[in-house]
């Protein structure tokens, strides 16, 4: 009877050890025994839960080396001091949730960050506020991880001191989903990192770019709005890049793009809204791009595309009060504009099958004379220039002969 | 001059031009709007009419009115009147009516179609417009007595203004391409009324296009406050001035 009773005993052990509703829970903070959140992940075992209490922790450096579920109660504040690191993640299935992560170190040597995520897998960090970060979210050698609904505001206000909200580099399978990001360096920013979602997120008011990548291959862009940017989303030397549905808006500036696409190739750009910008497509150097569904809206530029693009294919988007609808730098075109709306166009319809009878050429006399000569922008919308354009149209001498949509339709697309 | 200026609005308002000028307006306003797919098209539609029907009719009916009034106006040296109020007199008589057929043809379906900040600076740079050309071209009748001459030179002015003059700051910027002209730009807006009231109109409408680099110099000098304040203060120096020039002509002028 009494050995039965010991193997029970050990058999219900087991089983609570195995079962994560028995898991150890660890609580930190005012009236427990551990005070900080460091000594509560030190005590804890891989698969506890460390539940810390409300109030502030003035901790730097916090290392999270194992598989627990660090939780914060009501956002208790982690402050970082402005030394070093607030928090590294070097583990593999650990989740960071429900903390106030502020005041990381800066410095022109390391790249100093609230969360700094290393080696690690299956990583989630999820409902938190960060604020006045040098880097909010820094992974580097990462797969798998998730950061979802993040609050991420910085106060940055030079380019060479301060960083981006999140940086990811050598990662894979990153999920960015829902982060509300502003007042960084760049919102997001992506170098070497593969086969990722960027999702819902919205990044704003930040001092360079709204979403930066870098020979970031097979990643997909959905449902983003990157506004207000003060150079707005640049991208570049990347292979199926996939952006579907986001708003690129208010990008305002000589040097600001609703998107900047360079080198890129292999992708689709769909279903975006680009309204408000400077320029708010501008195409260098890409190849094989489908650029479909979109919707440019009083830009001054839709789109800026270089004569070293090639094969891309610009079709069913809609055109409306832009200033200018298309600008190029050179007489080659190898990219196709056929089946656009656009709304400048004034041909006629005779067969009625909603697809305009003659070509439209998106390219005005004046957008190229603009191009060589920046400063005549300034007689835009003058009699002459009205007229010179007239001209051009009927008789196309210097825009480029083969730029031209040749099926554009009459009324705009149900978008 | 209120006597004087009153009969020559009953006058102006009686002569069936201008009704057949405002009612114009009004159906052209109004189809613009009413054909083009959006509302903002149709601003830029209303853009050309105001850069160059606007001036056109103002010059040309003001020199014909002024010269076809000689009699009246001989009439009215003979009598105990300073000469100065008598011209005056003409001018706000024409200048009013003029600018009350632009404010009933254009300003009322603006105001109906696009009442913003864009609407209201496209009135206003129309109102100033008829004005200034309603004194270039008293400028134009002091300087000859022959109708036909005078019409000349004010149909000549209305050229220079609306195309000429652009033409050559178009070439000019070709030709200093590799210099530095944006502010040479702006202070040569100021040597053409129309150049001037399509800049301030152009702020509003392109202000995306015109964010880029050379669009920014342009934009901190004419889309500042003291910026638009200084360029309708040269809209009423170009009221002032050629109204000057033609009562200093008048008032030296044989009758």
């Amino acid at each position: 009877m009494k050995t039965l009773r010991i193997v029970l005993g050990i058999v219900i052990a087991l089983i609570g050890v195995q079962n994560p509703l028995v898991a150890g829970k660890v609580y930190v903070g005012k009236g427990h025994p551990v005070k900080t959140i460091q000594q509560g992940i030190n005590n804890a075992q891989p698969g506890d839960t460390v539940l810390v209490e409300k109030g502030v922790y003035k901790e730097n450096e916090i290392k999270l080396n194992k598989a627990i579920y660090l939780k914060g109660i009501s956002f208790p504040v982690i402050d970082g001091g402005k030394k070093g690191n607030v928090m590294e993640i070097h583990a593999k299935g650990a989740v960071l949730e429900g903390f106030r992560i502020i005041n990381s170190g800066q410095s022109e040597m390391h790249d100093l960050a609230g969360v700094l995520l290393v080696d690690s897998y299956g990583v989630t960090i999820k409902n938190n506020q960060f604020d006045n970060n040098t880097y909010s979210i820094l992974t580097q050698h990462s797969r798998n991880c998730t950061i979802k609904d993040n609050e991420i505001r910085a106060y940055a206000n030079n380019e060479v001191l301060f960083g981006n909200g999140v940086h990811c580099w050598r990662s894979d399978s990153m999920y960015i989903i829902g982060n509300n990001i502003s007042g960084h360096r760049d919102g997001i920013y992506f170098e070497f990192v593969t086969n990722s979602l960027v999702w819902r997120n919205i990044s704003r008011k930040n001092i360079r770019y709204g979403l930066h990548f870098m020979f970031s291959n097979n990643d997909t862009y959905i449902a983003n709005v990157f506004e207000k940017n003060e150079s707005g989303v640049a991208v570049m030397y990347t292979n199926n890049v996939n952006m579907y549905n986001n708003y690129f808006n208010d990008n305002w500036g000589g040097a600001a793009f609703g998107i900047l696409l360079k080198d890129i190739s292999d992708g689709e750009i769909s279903g975006n809204y680009f309204g408000h910008n400077t320029t708010a497509l501008d195409i260098e150097g890409c190849n094989r791009l489908k650029i479909f569904k979109n919707k440019f809206v009083n830009n001054g530029y839709a789109i800026k595309i270089s004569a070293s693009t090639l094969d891309n294919e610009i079709t069913r988007n809609n055109f409306i009060s832009n200033t200018f609808d298309v600008a190029t730098n050179g007489t080659l075109v190898a990219n196709s504009f056929t089946g656009n709306y656009w709304d400048k166009y004034e041909g006629y319809d005779l067969n009625k099958d909603g697809r305009g009878d003659i070509p439209y050429r998106p390219i005005s006399l004046y957008s190229t004379i603009i191009e060589s000569n920046p400063a005549s922008l300034m007689l835009f919308r003058s009699i002459i220039v009205s007229l010179l354009d007239k001209t051009e149209k009927l008789l196309p001498g210097i825009t480029p002969e083969n730029l031209k949509d040749e099926k554009p339709y009459m009324k705009p697309l149900p978008l | 001059m209120k006597k004087i200026l009153k009969y020559v609005i009953v006058d102006i308002i009686q002569n069936k031009i201008v009704v057949i000028y405002t009612a114009l307006l009004l159906l052209i306003s109004l189809s613009v709007f009413n054909l083009e797919s959006s509302a903002a098209k149709g601003m830029a539609s209303l853009l050309n009419l105001i850069l160059l029907v606007v001036p056109l009719v103002c010059v040309i009916f003001s020199t014909i009115y002024v010269y076809n009034s000689s009699e009246f106006t001989e009439l009215l040296v003979s009598q105990p009147l300073k000469r100065k109020t008598i011209w005056l007199s003409l001018f706000g008589g024409l200048a009013t009516s003029l600018s009350l057929a632009f404010l009933i043809g254009v300003g009322v379906p603006v105001m109906l179609y696009h009442a913003d900040p864009t609407g209201l600076v496209l009135i206003l740079s129309g109102l100033f417009l008829t004005v200034v050309f309603v004194s270039i071209a008293f400028l134009a009748v002091g300087w000859t007595r022959d109708k036909a001459k005078g019409i000349g030179w004010a149909i000549a002015l209305w050229l220079f203004f609306a195309l000429i003059f652009d033409a050559l700051v178009l070439f000019l910027l070709f030709q200093f391409q590799d210099y530095p002209l944006e502010n040479a730009m702006v202070v040569m807006s100021f040597f053409n009324p129309i150049d001037l009231s399509r800049v301030q109109i152009l702020l509003q409408m392109d202000i995306s296009a015109l964010m880029g680099y050379t669009g920014a110099v342009f934009r901190e000098f004419f889309g500042s406050t003291t910026g638009i304040l200084i360029s309708f203060f040269g809209l009423l120096i170009w009221i002032v001035i050629p109204l000057l020039f033609s009562l200093r002509s008048f008032k030296r002028k044989d009758m």
